[in-house]
């Protein structure tokens, strides 16, 4: 987090809903989640962000190493379907609550 | 052997798997067995055994471990080096993408032994010191600056590492080195900054606008898709 430092603020990284798991109709499997990455609309576009880390950042209620933010990490593995949708594995599921969420996509681990 | 062996070709061209064109005779023949026979009187020439040579007498050894484990296999692998991008070359402009200078754009110097890549803002324009960064975290740009004229062999990965500071442990001090005063950089790290800098700030100034280039920092902005940049 910012840390007490003001100045300009810098987004490195793509903003991205979390749309829910990867499921079919009856059954989803909480273990991959599905990812709409803001401006991607194929899969051909989802290449350059294959292996991204990307990141689930929430708040709670009691402070853990002195913030009481919380993150969950996590990378896109492959895009899902036709329209620039992506699959991604986190360190451990995300919560069902986080569907509708805001995901942070950074650019590394960089291949430019 | 001293001399270099070439391959070893057989005389006898396989027709089928297990079958030769050449028949034993032919063979014996062809490889000049009878020769080498000649040249000896009559007989392969052969050399006796060797006669032993004392073995130096071993001590039966101070110590047995209490149990028989396997030893593990001895591992001689040397990892390679960390093949650099080719879009990234010495005077690249490159762009931190995380750490404490996420977002500067730092002019890259060169490639250390570890395979981490040697840095610097120049310190002046962007605040960024002499530094190492890891190539997953940089993007490099098509921007890059002559500096052909800089020398940057002094820096290496020994430079980097942290002095170990070996402590004392006895109660008083225990409680004094609660109260460290805070590292500051020796003086010669910030003379090597100073020298390395005037260089490359000479490289920098002579392309227009660069200075303000690196003194900016990188973000993305609404509508903006990394896929699309060119960088």
């Amino acid at each position: 987090m910012v840390k007490g430092r003001q100045g300009e603020r810098i987004r490195l990284y793509v903003r991205g809903i979390i749309l829910g798991y990867k499921r079919s109709k009856s059954n989803q499997y909480p273990n991959t989640s599905l990812i709409q990455i803001e401006g991607v609309n194929t899969p051909e576009e989802v290449d350059w962000y294959r292996g991204k880390r990307m990141a689930y950042i929430y708040k709670a209620k009691t402070k853990k190493n002195g913030t009481n933010y919380r993150c969950i990490w996590g990378k896109v593995t492959r895009p899902h379907g036709n329209s620039g949708v992506v699959r991604a594995k986190f360190r451990t599921n995300l919560p069902p609550k986080s569907m509708g969420g805001r995901v942070r996509v950074f650019m590394y681990p960089s291949r430019i | 052997m001293a001399k270099s062996e070439k391959p070893r070709v057989s005389r006898n061209k396989e027709l089928i798997r297990g079958v030769g064109r050449f028949s034993r005779s032919k063979m014996y023949h062809k490889r000049g067995i009878w020769a080498l026979k000649e040249k000896n009187g009559g007989s392969f020439p052969r050399h006796d055994k060797q006669p032993p040579q004392a073995k130096a007498v071993e001590k039966a050894p101070k110590f047995y471990p209490a149990d028989d484990e396997p030893k593990p296999l001895i591992n001689k692998r040397k990892p390679k080096p960390t093949k650099l991008r080719s879009s990234i070359t010495p005077g690249t402009v490159l762009i931190l993408l995380a750490g404490r200078f996420k977002g500067k754009r730092v002019v890259f110097l060169k490639q250390l032994e570890s395979g981490l890549l040697l840095v610097t803002g120049p310190f002046k324009l962007n605040g960024v010191p002499i530094r190492r960064v890891n190539q997953a975290y940089v993007i490099a740009t098509s921007t890059k600056i002559d500096i052909s004229t800089v020398d940057a062999s002094k820096f290496t990965d020994k430079y980097f590492e942290k002095e170990v500071v070996r402590k004392k442990k006895t109660e008083s001090e225990f409680f004094e080195a609660e109260k460290e005063d805070k590292k500051t950089l020796p003086t010669e790290k910030k003379e090597d900054q100073k020298v390395l800098d005037a260089v490359v700030l000479q490289a920098v100034e002579s392309v227009p606008d660069l200075n303000q280039y690196l003194s900016s920092r990188f973000s993305l902005r609404s509508g903006m898709k990394p896929h699309e940049l060119v960088f």
